[in-house]
């Protein structure tokens, strides 16, 4: 006799119980806390709190204890959370020409005012794997205490700019609100703030094979890496009933700005344009990628031929966010037995048609 | 169950709500047109129901009493979890019968048992778009929405035709709104579809993923798309539900060892359960039909 199935109620019950302690792993080893999660993870945390759209360390490294280093869960969980956040305040623009830098590169000039600051980066690394990580270290040597910068950093943009070999960008409207994504649905033609937006929350994964996808003739956009960025920088707000800018606190964030080749069109002279990325915290894969389809995006309002993936801004925007499209792919996961029940039939009624035709 | 603590009741804050319910009067207004909104993230993964879910919560209330079903059945793990996820954030009651139910949120299924006036029915909705499988972009299927042209959706069944002499359609099949709106029934069977039409119950359609919402006002005209010498029809099967001897409701076919023995049964449990209470009994046992030559076309 068939049995139902029944008792979803205690198999959920019992998964979840699995889950945690799966979760907790040998209870013999001691349990990570926030802190260490925060502190030497602290990438995982960055992205964790980039795609999450909320700068908490502290909240993120907690999504990840709980998703168990998923990251992409543990960005959902972060989400999920933020929601249900009540708005207090809108910042102003943060200034990241007053960043406090603690990296700061140009592939485009050998040298210019306020240097070139290499900072903590992988990137001249051998990558060999380090196998006296492989048991707690007595103490790691002190890094040489320089001197942060206290001269200010001026934007490789604006050193083209006063030549006028970039594009300017003007806000239309300086004054006029930003539009907010998780508030408004995305409407099209997006405009550049929303695609920003919604690039700033989009999957590093997704981003960088864009990214890539550009770089490889798909959309070909010539990027030079203007500069590079990372540091902290204040955030402000302006109360109402104040009337004057108070900061809140300090935020690490990484910002990269490229400088594009572009020949010009019937309207605009040949000029560099550019591309725009930013993350919060040191995420320099993410800011890079951003910036790349940033400016493959550009393509219609610059009157280049939009034939790329990358260039297509319902194909991009829709398909970013990694919640929306871990969710979907996943739910096919879910029962679908009524719909495959409609298949069935119809595919046993297809066949049994072409069999009776095939016997005349 | 307890009520958890420190959210709102039916999790959403009012203000969410009521843009919501905004969405929705608009939705009710135009039978079938795709009202964007701020569609929040939900602590349930997109593709489980957030759209279903935010339209459940923006009309909920502490009197309703709420039944939920997935598949056309209350105790699938799915189900399962939306129930109790309203059951913790709004401590409302629930129950598994259609009749007692103020409001059925559904997944894939409308449920047999007739809806009466005063019920609302909240469909989960995963592509809102039923212009989407001819046209992948949003920025021109709603310019085919707004200029009613809705031609390429007659070719393709036409297409189907040709190639295998019916429609191949078997679910979220495309239906006509008040002689307006080309809209998705969502992944229902075609079974399901002529249910639609003219339902005196209040129908809700929720895509979180896609931001969308639309409606079905109570006793509006909503006609699956066909042609005169192909007229649209609904499956039959030749066998009977094997636990309570229903001909009349959407069957799921279960396998039940692995020589290709198989038994149908109601995917409607509540629906097989009230037949069962009332007496009636399946022949208990697997399909002893062969081939599987079904209903007449």
């Amino acid at each position: 006799m068939y049995v139902a199935v029944k008792g979803g109620e205690k198999a959920i019950d019992n998964a979840h119980r699995l889950l945690a302690e799966d979760r907790r792993g040998d209870p013999a080893v001691p349990e990570l806390s926030l802190r260490q999660i925060s502190e030497q993870l602290s990438l995982a945390v960055d992205r964790v709190m980039t795609e999450g759209s909320i700068y908490d360390r502290d909240l993120a490294a907690l999504a990840i204890k709980q998703a168990r280093g998923d990251l992409v869960e543990a960005i959902f969980l972060l989400r999920a959370y933020r929601t249900t956040l009540p708005r207090l305040a809108v910042s102003r623009p943060v200034d990241t020409t007053a960043m406090h830098v603690h990296r700061r590169i140009s592939a485009t000039f050998k040298d210019l005012p306020g240097g070139q600051v290499l900072g903590p980066t992988f990137d001249y690394t051998h990558r060999l794997l380090d196998f006296d990580l492989a048991e707690p270290s007595a103490e790691v040597p002190e890094a040489p205490a320089g001197s942060p910068r206290g001269d200010p950093v001026p934007r490789v943009t604006e050193v083209l700019n006063r030549e006028g070999l970039i594009a300017r960008e003007v806000a239309d409207d300086p004054n006029a609100p930003v539009g907010d994504l998780t508030r408004e649905p995305l409407a099209f033609p997006a405009d550049r703030a929303t695609r920003l937006q919604n690039l700033a929350r989009g999957d590093e994964g997704f981003l960088l094979a864009l990214g890539y996808s550009t770089q490889r003739g798909f959309g070909s956009t010539h990027p030079f890496i203007g500069e590079i960025r990372m540091g902290e920088v204040a955030v402000e707000i302006e109360p109402e009933d104040l009337g004057f800018a108070v900061e809140i606190g300090d935020i690490l964030l990484t910002e990269c700005e490229t400088v594009n080749q572009f020949k010009g069109s019937k309207t605009e002279p040949p000029q560099f344009t550019r591309g725009y990325g930013l993350a919060f915290g040191y995420a320099e894969r993410k800011a890079i990628s951003m910036a790349l389809v940033d400016r493959a995006l550009r393509g219609r309002e610059l009157g280049e031929e939009v034939v790329a993936p990358a260039q297509d801004e319902e194909f991009v925007l829709y398909h970013s966010d990694n919640v929306e499209s871990s969710g979907f792919v996943q739910h096919i996961k879910l029962p679908h037995y009524v719909d495959f029940q409609g298949e069935l039939d119809l595919v046993r009624r297809l066949r049994a048609e072409r069999d009776a035709e095939a016997a005349q | 169950m307890s009520v958890v603590r420190g959210y709102n009741f039916a999790y959403l804050d009012e203000q969410t709500k009521r843009m919501i319910r905004r969405g929705l009067l608009k939705a009710v207004a135009v039978p079938g047109y795709q009202v964007p909104f701020g569609s929040r993230e939900m602590p349930l993964p997109y593709g489980w129901g957030t759209g279903g879910i935010q339209v459940t919560a923006s009309v909920i209330g502490p009197d309703d009493v709420l039944k939920v079903i997935d598949q056309g059945a209350d105790d699938t793990t799915n189900a399962v979890s939306i129930r109790r996820f309203f059951a913790r954030v709004a401590g409302v009651a629930t129950t598994e019968r259609t009749t007692e139910a103020t409001l059925i949120q559904t997944r894939h299924r409308i449920p047999e048992t007739p809806l009466a006036e005063g019920q609302i029915l909240v469909y989960q909705v995963p592509i809102p778009e039923p212009l989407r499988w001819v046209e992948p972009r949003e920025t021109e299927t709603r310019k085919m929405h707004a200029l009613t042209e809705y031609g390429v959706m007659h070719v393709k069944l036409y297409e189907d035709i040709t190639r295998h002499g019916r429609i191949a359609t078997s679910f979220n099949y495309p239906v006509l709104v008040n002689g307006r709106y080309v809209m998705s029934p969502s992944p229902i069977p075609k079974f399901d579809n002529p249910k639609m039409h003219r339902m005196p119950a209040l129908q809700l359609f929720g895509a979180g993923r896609e931001k969308r919402l639309y409606a079905v006002p109570p006793h509006t005209r909503v006609e699956s798309l066909d042609f005169e010498d192909h007229p649209f029809e609904v499956q039959t099967w030749d066998d009977v539900c094997a636990l309570c001897g229903a001909d009349d409701s959407y069957l799921d076919e279960v396998i039940v060892d692995d020589q290709g023995g198989r038994m149908f049964v109601c995917s409607d449990s509540d629906y097989c359960r009230q037949r069962r209470d009332a007496g009636h009994a399946g022949h208990g046992g697997p399909s002893d039909l062969e081939t599987v030559e079904r209903g007449t076309p």
